[in-house]
């Protein structure tokens, strides 16, 4: 590999000067201790750019990044729940708006992790690219010439030919085009030097496709973070809780609430329609396994898909870890429940509500809480807070509680209120909280009257002073949606894919040189024989290397059994005197 | 989906009597080492090794004695030239091949009695464990990883697997006390920490994503734990040589049954780097389900954090040993560092933190 002036962050060229600082261990010697020259502006952002592609400041951002990560697991983070986040301000008056100006709620929109990954990234590509330039240019260019002295490689052996049943000794360079032709055929590319002199050779190297590899899934990690980047600026997502026999129609008031990428036009949204035929759920019954009683096995919705308004129907089958998927767009199941049809006669004996309301479950059993708010009621408006409980039995302690997630015995139990609703101010109001403070309770658990409880059997109940009547006619099921569409999704996956075939390339193939020397020399006898040397160099990790040493003798010594072989074992360690072997090793890499 | 509630119990105490032999084999294995903490104070004793290693060559010319076990201990010649260790010159580590083990981690034909008994009472604890955890998939009907018990003692199961089919080349016997003690760790924190009744899978569980994706990051946890207790032996045995280098009587001498910190640098460096790309692939396929279940690939869940943190930390660890400065006792600490965030991910962020990924069971 032919050094030049901007190897500063090859690895290669990092191995030699490691080498030879070795007995220090190397310490003292981070990115600190380069001199700053004294130049201009351009040379000062040379001077920059070389130390941000330096291996050290990869190695520095990378340990950055993993600490800036933390913060985002410690705080609450808008992306996933802003409501934790404004409790938490709430709660800590003093640090919360601090944490918050320094972005520690939303770490990973930040701008200093932003600037972290930016910056390593930065680096990658200033590293990389020259690196691929330089790997092409090897891959054109011949393998390396054959260093003076092979007894320096780390691995060296040495065969002499010739001899058996007094078979002449083969010319050299038949040797050497003969071991070419072996190492070819074992998937080195070889090229032969020095034909015609007392010492010709042949090169050989393979595992070119190591480095190529290892730059691959370096770009392919810009791959996925600008996939990434392309879903957060051209996808959306959005959510819709959808009752038994309702459609959803794709637009933007279809939607419970909708969050666009930077760049999304909801005009783009794609106009088809989703109507939920059917929800059912399974749970787990085993009565002599108290602790797994009721945890829920399976989730399913039937779902009814128009791809666009007049397109011919179809079925489709949802459930939790398989979304249906329209044009990109894809609906997972996320939640579901129990909403159950309340009708609600006003005082005026108008039918001021009519139809499910969704409740909220609250535990493995759905114990869900209602609200409901009727704002048409006359001459008060009405609200209602309380409980659903699908399977109602009564506890050891003479409570109600619920005792199956499954629709036994639905009970609704209620409190009652009726004043000014605060609808009207247009201020937005949660639909799941009702604020009681302005309002003249009717019934509650703790009023004389009691609460209101509706069942099967009693289905109806008048409310005090003629403010009307509420109704319990029916229990639906409901589904939570996530709608979601992603158009960095492929790309981020082709780039994994890409990546991760890049790093086991990288990992897993071995990048080895050899080189073949054949000369004359006498034997013990002093008849005429053929020396064959050769020497094995490894790039980067190589634990087979010893192992290709012998694996090459034996092919050389199987090809040349006829003439014979003799193998000259020992000369390996006796003529490398050990403290050479580091420059050895840096010679043919830096010539 | 039925439940075999006898089978379980079974389960349940085949685990227990996997976790008793376990210990036992971790008494033997420190029993192995503990006589070596004596016997090889005196300087200037020629150790077996040196012997083992001439054997190992096959030469056996006088003579050349003293270069050639050289040769055989040193790491570079076995590991190849590309190695970016650090390592001594070779005067330094001609002084220590005396006093530590053989760096291609041979079997040298030595007598260790206890160290025989450890692995094989570790073979039967790992016969009763296979027992404990396939009892337990078959009383469940599905894969045993499904909740952190599971996770526990189905990583420890890995771990100890891991450890007997590489005995199987390697004379690894010195990490036993790490691996055996840390396998009881998690079989004890398993029972006491995380006891969960055999029970089963909830929906957002039920996808081939979680054979794929959690038995892959068993596995590399697995490998982890394992370069985890070679990093810890890496850097006493780095400390050992640095006091024998400077002339001074080494303590810790166990440690002569260990090989030189170059060679488990470089031996936990091509773990570390099968390691990364299971967990490479275990965040890829995280991601995948993710995708799937949830409608995102990548949410910044905390559990995600923790698994980027981690994919990230050992990203620097295989940088590391490219980069100069930090290979050596540098890239041991970071091993170290992955495997605490590995156990950290496991431990605190399943319990502690509140995320989409609570399937605890607890
Ligand atoms: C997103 C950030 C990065 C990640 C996650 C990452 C990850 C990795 C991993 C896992 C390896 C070892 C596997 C392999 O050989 O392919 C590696 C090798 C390498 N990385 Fe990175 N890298 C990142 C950024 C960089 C940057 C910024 C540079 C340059 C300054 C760089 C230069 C290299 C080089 C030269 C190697 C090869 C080392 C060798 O030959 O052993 N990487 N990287």
């Amino acid at each position: 590999m032919s050094a030049t002036g901007d190897a500063e962050n090859t690895p290669e060229d990092t191995t030699s000067r490691n080498a030879r600082s070795a007995p220090s261990g190397g310490s003292g010697q981070g990115p600190g201790d380069v001199e700053v020259p004294v130049l201009g502006p351009v040379g000062m952002a040379r001077w920059a750019w070389t130390q941000l592609t330096k291996m050290n400041t990869a190695l520095f951002l990378l340990l950055l990044l993993a600490v800036a990560a933390v913060p985002g697991s410690i705080f609450p983070q808008r992306i996933q729940d802003p409501a934790r986040v404004s409790d938490y301000i709430d709660n800590n008056p003093t640090l919360g708006p601090w944490l918050d100006r320094l972005q520690l709620f939303d770490v990973f929109s930040s701008a200093w992790f932003s600037a972290i990954y930016i910056l390593l990234f930065v680096s990658l590509v200033g590293c990389v690219l020259p690196r691929a330039g330089k790997h092409w240019r090897a891959w054109r260019a011949e393998p390396p010439r054959t260093p003076r002295r092979l007894e320096r490689l780390p691995e060296h052996r040495s065969l002499t030919l010739g001899g058996c049943d007094s078979a002449a000794a083969p010319a050299p360079d038949e040797v050497v085009a003969e071991a070419a032709r072996l190492l070819k055929r074992r998937g080195y590319r070889v090229a032969v030097r020095e034909t015609g002199t007392a010492a010709p050779s042949v090169a050989a190297e393979r595992g070119m496709w190591k480095e190529v590899g290892n730059v691959v899934f370096h770009l392919a990690l810009l791959g996925v973070l600008i996939s990434v980047a392309v879903g957060s600026l051209f996808g959306y997502k959005g959510q819709k809780i959808l009752v038994e026999d309702e459609s959803f129609v794709n637009t933007l008031i279809g939607y419970d609430s909708f969050t666009p990428g930077t760049n999304y036009n909801p005009d783009w949204l794609p106009p088809f329609s989703l109507r939920l035929d059917d929800f059912s759920s399974e749970f787990y019954r085993d009565t002599t396994n108290p602790r797994n009683y009721g945890a829920p096995i399976d989730f399913t919705a039937e779902v009814t898909i128009e791809d666009a308004p007049g397109a011919a129907p179809r079925q489709e089958t949802l459930k939790v870890n398989a979304p249906v998927n329209v044009d990109g767009v894809k609906s997972y199941l996320v939640g579901n429940g129990y909403a159950p049809v309340i009708r609600v006669t006003d005082g005026n004996g108008e039918v001021a509500f009519e139809g499910p309301v969704v409740t909220i479950p609250v535990d493995g059993v759905y114990t869900s809480n209602l609200t409901l708010k009727v704002p048409d009621a006359r001459p008060d408006q009405l609200g209602f807070t309380g409980l659903l409980l699908p399977t109602a039995v009564t506890g050891p302690d003479g409570m109600p509680r619920s005792g199956d997630p499954g629709l036994a015995n639905p009970r609704l139990i209620l409190s009652s209120y009726y004043g000014d609703l605060g609808l009207d101010t247009g201020k937005p109001q949660n639909v799941y909280v009702l604020d009681v403070a302005p309002l003249t309770e009717l019934n509650s658990m703790m009023s004389d009257n009691g609460a209101i409880t509706l069942d099967a059997a009693n289905p109806v109940h008048e409310l005090p002073e003629g403010k009307g009547t509420i109704e319990f006619l029916d229990v639906k099921r409901y589904v939570g949606l996530d709608i979601v569409y992603d158009p960095g999704r492929t790309g981020a996956f082709i780039s994994f894919v890409a990546a991760f075939a890049g790093l086991l390339m990288s990992m897993f193939i071995s990048r080895r040189r050899v080189w073949v020397r054949a000369t004359t020399d006498l034997d013990d006898q002093g008849r005429p024989a053929t020396v064959v040397e050769y020497g094995l160099l490894a790039r980067g990790e190589d634990p087979r290397l010893r192992t290709e040493a012998e694996s090459l003798g034996e092919l050389f010594t199987t090809h040349w059994k006829a003439i014979g072989v003799r193998d000259d074992a020992g000369d390996r360690t006796e003529s490398a005197p050990e403290k050479t072997t580091d420059r050895a090793r840096r010679g043919p890499t830096t010539n | 989906m039925p439940v075999n509630e006898t089978l379980g119990t079974w389960s349940e105490l085949f685990m227990l009597l996997a976790a008793m032999t376990y210990l036992v084999s971790f008494i033997a294995f420190a029993w192995d080492m503990a006589p070596h903490a004596k016997t090889l104070h005196a300087p200037g004793q020629t150790g077996r090794h040196t012997e083992a290693d001439r054997a190992l060559i096959g030469a056996a010319s006088a003579g050349a004695g003293n270069a050639r076990p050289l040769e055989a201990t040193d790491p570079r010649a076995g590991l190849g030239a590309g190695d970016r260790g650090r390592g001594y010159r070779a005067a330094a580590r001609s002084v220590l091949a005396e006093h530590v083990a053989d760096a291609q981690m041979r079997y040298t034909g030595e007598r260790r009695p206890a160290a025989r008994v450890a692995v094989t009472v570790m073979v039967l604890g790992f016969a009763l464990h296979t027992a404990a955890v396939v009892t337990r998939a078959i009383a469940a009907a599905r894969v045993p990883w499904g909740n952190m018990y599971e996770f526990s003692t189905t990583g420890a199961l890995v771990v100890a697997g891991v450890y007997l089919v590489s005995l199987w080349r390697r004379d690894l016997r010195f990490v036993g006390v790490l691996v055996s003690g840390l396998v009881v760790i998690m079989l004890t924190a398993a029972t006491i920490g995380f006891p969960t009744p055999v029970g089963p899978l909830v929906p957002a569980l039920q996808s081939w994503w979680l054979v794929i994706h959690v038995s892959i990051a068993v596995a590399a946890s697995g490998i982890f734990t394992i370069t985890f207790a070679m990093a810890v032996l890496q850097l006493l045995q780095a400390r050992r040589e640095r006091t024998i280098l400077a002339g001074e009587a080494p303590g810790m001498g166990f440690l002569a049954m260990v090989p030189s910190s170059q060679a488990l640098e470089n031996l936990s460096f091509r773990l570390n780097a099968v390691g990364f790309a299971f967990w490479t692939f275990t965040l890829a396929a995280g991601a995948i389900w993710a995708e799937q279940a949830w409608g995102r690939y990548w949410g910044w869940d905390v559990k995600e954090v923790w698994t980027f943190v981690i994919w990230v930390v050992y990203a620097a660890y295989m940088h590391a040993r490219a980069t100069r400065g930090w290979t050596g006792t540098r890239s041991a600490w970071l091993s170290i560092a992955g495997y605490l965030c590995v156990i950290f991910n496991f431990v605190v962020v399943n319990t502690v933190f509140t995320g989409l990924h609570s399937y605890s069971g607890l």
